[in-house]
């Protein structure tokens, strides 16, 4: 069996891949849910209908998308660079150890300045976090998959003792949990009454703006050059070290914004379980978007849609929720397969 | 005709109708071929023009999608390198293929025995090898590691390892490219010996003279399509480089001028070793206005040390490098480029060019930081493609247009481009690595023509080739580099070819560095 290059991919191609894939994630989605007992051919209206069925559905969808294009984010910008950042969940909980600190009466300064100060402070937390391993890695060839992996469980248990230790709210009754934001501290609701927050907003200009960076921009010119071919870039005298130094400051401040918006945001209070892995979730997000900017908001819309979708189904078919996460699984192996088949013929012989 | 003079034209190797396509690009067009016994066949035709293809074809590492091979009159069933090794098919890479901390014998021996049987037959083995060296004329110790042995050592390993195996057809991809000339010269004394013993040997090459020293007959490729087949004896070089290239060649003329300042000298300068690859070892060198200094030397000398020292990439650990006279205080690829250094490196894929990226923004990759291409921080792409355009025109670089990826470029094109690229803010001193290899005749004539006008035009201009010819034709003084060593410099047409083959293989140098 070899592969070889398409030269150039109709359309039926492109769009037919992916769309064989999908109908395989439903497939084994479905083919699960029957094993639980469940009815399948109910469970993809069920999934359907759940993340998108109804106004309160499709704003839950958003809502849940709004971390994971940060995080998404946060990673196509490394990625792109060869930094292989895996720590976006460290650098989420940095933000939001920031607002958290920032917003819970610390500053009394109105919404308007309040905001934007806890967004800083939570970008440069979040840039530090993965400055570390960035300076290790250029300094000393440190790898950054495994320094930036394990900071992810370094960050936890410092945010684990501050919320048993000086972050912890009085009135929790003993639960790790910080005080709650004043109001000033919060983000809006993008309309009034509805249940979606300016995050998404937010993540929708991050991604314009990453997009911007990327194609206009020096930086993102030469972040594209040290990423597709580091030797070449040295050679022509690109700044390879103060690139990835720079690539990881952008990644670590939009991973943290994660964090910003889910506690400013969403929750009010910082605790624990923000994210379920919200920084790992971005890389599916990422790859799956092929690592470009714009991409990351339609396939973070389509992971949330899975997750609280496949939630829905099985609160309502009564099956357990794992299997959300076997069909993201299921989404990314049988995508990133579309993909490359779309792109390579398959000769058997 | 007598059953023995049959035996002697039977042929061996046919290949039949052989077709490859990779993407758009067709690399080889319906080419057949026949190989008889005891006769070396030249494969003859410019980079690109799809010899390798062919061969990795051949050998099983690629399948063709049309046409058939045939063994000693059996089928060959394609991508099936096994399958060609028991049918008695042996081939010597252009990139050797043996394990580096690994004795010469167990290279040898590598893949010929079950796992399971260690040391078994190892002494028969052994002496098999030593036989077999013998009766080819190989010079190798089997107790050696691969990894000390020299360029024309290891490729020697590479003969034996096929021979062990009992090939009885050798395919040698561009085997003379890392051997100086005396090397060059055993390698052919083998060649002969093994089509005295009946063993039939395809050899992949573009240099005319050897192919017309070594070669029964020639078969030439263009553009992956069978163009000539003649007897060697019965054709000479410019009927060869004409059904090569299409067209007749003239050498590039080149008129005497008198030295200018030195722009660039090194006194004794020292650089770190990097790995197996020596470093400068007390280097002198001078670099004049309106002169190309060649280098020769065979492929490790330190020839890749030097480049980087040009190039900005490293800076020395002992001695003085001074630019028009003044020590440069910080040094890095930018500080050169600012000191007016053109640099064409020696691997246009993998330093040269970044292949994801359009024509334009390869065309920008030195002086993308600069006005007008950007402001604040702000890339202006039209500046870029203008420039881009210019380049492309100027240049004469074939392609759909600015926008196109580069790796879709041929060699010599994307070469161009670099040139292009590196000549535009006419340098003072051009640092050439390489500047030709694996180059089609038409690319060759234009790069040296380019650099014989920057010449004229008074740049200085380091040439390094590991092509002998063409550092002997373009230069008007010439080092020979060894070990990180340079030799003292010699005038144009000083030295014979082989006397310049005595240094590259260390012979001057004996006495010390700098004995001359």
């Amino acid at each position: 069996m070899r592969l070889e290059p398409v030269a150039n991919p109709s359309l039926a191609r492109l769009l037919g891949f992916p769309a064989v894939a999908l109908a395989v994630t439903v497939l084994i989605g479905s083919g699960l849910a029957m094993v639980a007992g469940a009815d399948p051919f109910a469970t993809l209206g069920l999934i359907l209908r759940g993340a998108a069925g109804s106004q309160f559905a499709a704003l839950e969808t958003l809502n849940r998308a709004t971390p994971l294009i940060f995080t998404g984010l946060a990673v196509a910008v490394a990625f792109r660079a060869r930094l292989w950042n895996i720590g976006a969940e460290a650098q989420l909980y940095a933000g939001a150890v920031m607002v958290a600190l920032l917003g819970t009466g610390a500053l009394a300064w109105p919404a308007g300045l309040l905001l934007p100060a806890m967004a800083g402070a939570a970008m440069l937390a979040g840039a530090l976090v993965l400055l570390g391993p960035a300076v290790l890695k250029v300094r000393f060839g440190v790898d950054e998959v495994v320094t930036t992996l394990l900071f992810n469980f370094v960050v936890l248990l410092f945010v684990s003792m501050l919320l048993e230790g000086p972050l912890k709210d009085p009135m929790g009754m003993g639960w790790p949990q910080s005080p709650r934001l004043v109001p000033e501290a919060r983000l809006p609701r993008l309309v009034e009454g509805l249940r979606l927050h300016w995050g998404f907003a937010l993540g929708l200009i991050a991604a314009v703006i990453v997009w911007v960076i990327q194609t206009r921009t020096t930086l993102g010119y030469e972040m594209r050059a040290v990423g597709l071919n580091r030797q070449a870039a040295e050679f022509a005298g690109i700044p390879v070290g103060r690139v990835i130094l720079k690539t990881a400051l952008l990644s670590g401040g939009l991973a943290a914004l994660a964090g910003f918006s889910e506690v400013a945001g969403l929750k009010g209070n910082l605790t624990l379980d923000i994210s379920p892995g919200f920084g790992y979730t971005g890389i599916i997000v990422a790859m799956l978007a092929l690592l470009n900017p714009l991409g990351v908001v339609v396939t973070a819309i389509f992971v949330a849609g899975v997750f609280v979708g496949a939630d829905s189904m099985s609160r309502a078919a009564g099956v357990p929720t794992y299997i959300a996460n076997i069909m993201l699984a299921t989404a990314l192996l049988t995508m990133v397969l579309a993909i490359q088949l779309s792109r390579f013929r398959v000769k058997w012989g | 005709m007598t059953e023995a003079q049959e035996g002697a034209q039977a042929t061996v190797l046919r290949l039949d109708g052989i077709t490859k396509r990779f993407g758009q690009v067709l690399a080889n067009d319906s080419v057949s071929l026949a190989l008889k016994r005891g006769e070396v066949v030249a494969l003859l035709g410019e980079n690109g023009a799809g010899k390798t293809t062919l061969m990795h074809i051949l050998f099983g590492h690629y399948a063709a999608d049309a046409g058939r091979i045939e063994v000693f009159g059996e089928a060959l069933p394609p991508g099936n390198p096994r399958a060609a090794l028991d049918a008695g098919v042996g081939m010597v890479h252009q990139h050797f293929t043996l394990a580096e901390n690994l004795s010469v014998l167990d290279n040898i021996l590598l893949g010929t025995r079950p796992l399971w049987a260690p040391g078994l037959g190892r002494a028969a083995a052994r002496a098999r090898v030593v036989q077999l060296a013998r009766d080819f004329g190989l010079a190798v110790v089997p107790e050696h590691r691969v990894g000390n042995l020299s360029v024309g050592e290891k490729q020697r390993v590479e003969i034996l390892k096929a021979l062990y195996r009992d090939a009885r057809i050798l395919i040698l991809d561009e085997p003379t490219a890392v051997l100086t000339p005396q090397e060059t010269e055993d390698l052919f004394a083998t060649l002969r010996k093994m089509v005295a013993k009946g063993l039939s040997v395809v050899f992949i090459s573009h240099k005319l003279h050897e192919v017309l020293a070594i070669s029964n007959r020639v078969v030439v490729l263009r553009h992956g399509r069978l163009v000539g087949e003649v007897e060697t004896a019965r054709t000479d070089r410019a009927q060869l480089a004409g059904m090569m290239v299409g067209a007749e060649v003239r050498a590039p003329e080149r008129r005497d001028s008198a030295p200018g300042v030195a722009l660039l000298t090194l006194a004794a300068v020292s650089t770190a070793d990097r790995g197996s690859a020596p470093g400068l070892k007390g280097a002198d060198l001078e670099l004049r206005a309106g002169q190309i200094v060649g280098l020769a030397g065979v492929s490790g000398n330190g020839q890749g040390a030097l480049a980087s020292l040009l190039a900005g990439l490293e800076a020395p650990i002992a001695g003085e490098m001074r630019l028009a006279g003044a020590a440069p205080r910080r040094w890095s690829p930018r500080a050169a480029m600012r000191a007016g250094i053109a640099r064409i490196p020696e691997d246009r894929h993998a330093t040269g060019t970044i292949a994801d990226f359009t024509l334009t923004e390869n065309a920008i990759l030195e002086s993308y930081a600069r006005a007008p291409f950007s402001r604040r921080g702000w890339m202006d792409w039209r500046a870029a493609r203008d420039f881009a355009a210019r380049l492309i025109a100027r240049y004469d670089v074939r392609c759909p247009g600015p926008e196109t990826r580069i790796r879709l470029l041929s060699g010599g094109n994307m070469q161009k481009l670099i040139l292009g690229r590196a000549l535009e803010g006419a340098p003072r001193v051009i640092l050439a690595n390489q500047p030709v290899r694996g180059l089609d005749i038409g690319a060759i004539a234009f790069v040296h023509g380019q650099l014989l006008e920057a010449r004229a035009r008074g740049a200085a201009i380091l040439l390094i080739s590991e092509d002998l010819d063409e550092v002997m034709a373009l230069s008007d003084v010439i080092h020979v580099i060894y070990e990180g060593r340079l030799s003292p410099v010699f005038a144009r047409a000083e030295k014979s070819a082989a006397e310049l083959g005595e240094w590259m293989a260390g012979g001057g140098f004996a006495d010390g560095a700098h004995a001359a």
